[in-house]
């Protein structure tokens, strides 16, 4: 009995890396869709090379381009994701090549990231293989960018200070905007906020939910749907949501915007260009370019709409994370969904970008 | 042998009791912080002095029936002091006083103000002698606020319980204003107020083509004092042409705020910097 254990596992974890193996190196995909899973599955798997094996034209496109698409490059959200589900659909197949639509999941720490493209596979020999899109990396010429940049530092009380000596009062921030909706089943606070004063703030904005007998029904504080750090007269959006809670049986709102004096630098400067509310199929979304102005990639562009009707009253504020890198001057495409519901009801829009940069030397 | 000790012990002890019962302390209801006191004792003999104050506690050995000076250090702290001779009854109490006014604790409000506010700067001025003891008696305290190179904004205020306090208007010109509150013109306590700009007024911008785009850039900005709007202020230009909008949040630098836009043949664009708009441009057309 002793060793019937050890060997039944041994046994068994043959057996599954057999079926891995084999699921893997399914060597020669017959069908479109086979081509398309077993190219994904070796970049989920992280063997780039293995992926590239299913490559109809491997001569026209560069191999560290092909995996820096799957894997990303310099230091963007893709390379802190991983694929995590593949949906194909064949749109149009022949007996030497398809289109097949294919759908890729990423899972990362600001939720699941989504991509979609067309692929076209066509048949060589006895196998598919995929047409990879031709897609040159944007390389940014050898240059020197001169950046004349702001900073503020901030110098704090000192302990040997009197005590009646004054520290550097926090920035004044306004809330300029607010309302209330129920969305979902939820309600929902968002608005805009300023920073009123000529020094930076990392700003936050906290609300209370009044119930209609006068106790607090719901506390929270504005997460990622707002930039947190705001140079002298930014305007951000914030969102605020109280899973659960139906508007109705909110009687008022507290709101309380907190800042507080941080160091910060001006730069980098990034331009949204060509916005956009198109119709997707059946969706609205908001599409456009960012550029970067400055010298210094920025790594994790996050981009902030807020949506305004013909009042000027804000309706929606929502994001959406970019998974490649910003380089200086090199134009990127952002796309965000509009809600289905509020997408008749908007008059205009606004464009923000947060940005997170690996730190630069110095800084 | 051991019994006359015990007897003689007692009646010492009854003795010294009966010199003490007989102690009397007494001392100026009032003393100014500081200054050495005098306190007279009556009886004979010698007893143990206590005295506790608000900070302050010691014992002294005295020569009852004859003057003691208590040293004016141990004096410094203003309030009600007690006198007692230890293991009697004998007791006194008295109050120090604040010395003559010497020092001014000051508060300022805030660290940093937009200019040609009314009511904007607040100081609150708390006076003390040389040993940090509040003066309550009325003192009259100069408030003055001025960035260096402009005449100053002065009031005078007299504290009433040790505490004056002002409300006045920041200048109209930005930096660093110099805050003080003085005493007669000895005393002076200097806080910094940054007077800074307030919103851009008249912001204004022009359109020129470029290599990239269109190149647009204000005119210095200032806000209605005539101060610089500081660097680093948003200021963000918007393009509405064929292909959508296009936004820059340019930062200013240098006293103005450019950005390039990118190339189109029409176009309306415009300038904002947080809740004030400037002008228009309709670029191309009818240009």
């Amino acid at each position: 009995m002793k060793r019937v254990l050890p060997i039944v596992v041994i046994v068994l974890t043959v057996v599954f890396v057999a079926v891995g193996t084999m699921r893997m190196s399914q060597s020669r995909p017959n069908t479109p869709e086979g081509a398309v899973h077993s190219l994904f599955d070796h970049a989920k798997a992280r063997d780039w090379a293995g992926a590239f094996r299913f490559v109809a034209n491997s001569k026209d496109v560069n191999r560290s381009d092909f995996e820096s698409e799957l894997a990303g490059r310099n230091g963007s959200l893709r390379t802190y994701s991983s694929l995590d589900k593949v949906d194909t659909a064949v749109l149009h197949h022949n007996a030497n090549e398809a289109l097949v639509r294919t759908a890729l999941s990423y899972s990362s720490a600001v939720g699941p990231l989504r991509d979609s493209r067309d692929l076209k596979v066509v048949r060589e020999g006895a196998e598919w293989k995929v047409v990879w899109p031709v897609q040159r990396q944007p390389k940014v010429p050898p240059q020197v960018i001169p950046v004349n940049y702001l900073r503020w530092d901030v110098v704090a009380r000192g302990e040997n200070e009197d005590w009646g000596a004054q520290n550097v009062d926090a920035p004044k921030v306004r809330i300029t905007s607010m309302n209330a909706v129920e969305k979902d089943g939820g309600t929902v606070i968002m608005g805009e906020i300023v920073n009123e004063d000529t020094v930076p703030g990392f700003v936050t904005v906290n609300a209370s939910l009044v119930g209609t007998d006068g106790s607090v029904i719901g506390e929270e504080t504005s997460f990622d749907k707002m930039s947190h750090t705001l140079l002298p007269k930014e305007i951000s959006p914030f969102r605020i949501d109280f899973p659960g809670i139906q508007l109705k049986n909110v009687k008022s709102v507290r709101m309380q915007p907190n800042s507080m004096l941080v160091s910060a630098s001006a730069d980098p400067t990034i331009g949204v260009l060509h916005q956009q509310l198109v119709t997707d199929g059946a969706k609205k979304v908001l599409r456009g370019e960012l550029i970067n102005q400055s010298g210094q990639t920025v790594n994790i562009p996050h981009v902030l709409a807020t949506y305004y009707d013909n009042n000027g009253k804000v309706i929606w504020v929502n994001d959406a994370y970019v998974d490649k890198a910003l380089l200086p001057m090199t134009p990127q495409p952002f796309e965000i969904a509009v809600r289905q519901d509020v997408a008749p009801n908007v008059q205009s829009y606004r464009v923000t970008v947060n940005h997170y940069s690996i730190a630069r030397p110095g800084q | 042998m051991r019994t006359r000790s015990v007897v003689l012990m007692l009646a010492a002890l009854a003795l010294s009791a009966a010199h003490v019962r007989a102690a009397e302390i007494s001392v100026p209801k009032q003393v100014v912080a500081g200054k050495d006191l005098s306190v007279r004792t009556g009886g004979s003999g010698e007893a143990t002095l206590i005295l506790a104050g608000p900070s302050h506690v010691s014992r002294h050995q005295v020569r009852l029936g004859e003057q003691f000076m208590l040293k004016g250090e141990e004096l410094r702290r203003a309030g009600r002091y007690i006198v007692v001779l230890e293991g009697g009854d004998a007791s006194a109490a008295f109050f120090v006083t604040a010395d003559a006014p010497s020092n001014v604790a000051f508060l300022a409000q805030p660290s940093r103000v937009p200019a040609a506010r009314p009511d904007a700067v607040s100081g609150t001025a708390f006076v003390m002698d040389r040993y940090d003891n509040l003066v309550t008696a009325p003192t009259p305290v100069k408030f003055e606020l001025a960035v260096p190179g402009t005449a100053a904004e002065t009031r005078t205020t007299t504290s009433k319980d040790g505490v004056a306090w002002v409300r006045m208007p920041s200048g109209r010109r930005e930096g660093p204003a110099q805050f003080t509150a003085a005493i007669g013109n000895v005393v002076a306590t200097k806080r910094v107020v940054q007077q800074v700009a307030t919103e851009p007024c008249n912001l204004r911008m022009r359109a020129k083509p470029s290599k990239n785009g269109i190149l647009v850039e204000t005119d210095p900005i200032r806000d209605c004092s005539g101060n610089a709007v500081p660097d680093g202020t948003i200021v963000t230009f918007t393009q509405v042409d064929g292909n959508g909008k296009s936004t820059v949040d340019a930062r200013i630098k240098r006293g103005v705020a450019r950005a390039e836009l990118p190339p189109a043949e029409r176009a309306t664009i415009s300038v904002a910097s947080g809740v004030v708009v400037g002008n228009e441009i309709r670029w191309g057309g009818g240009r």
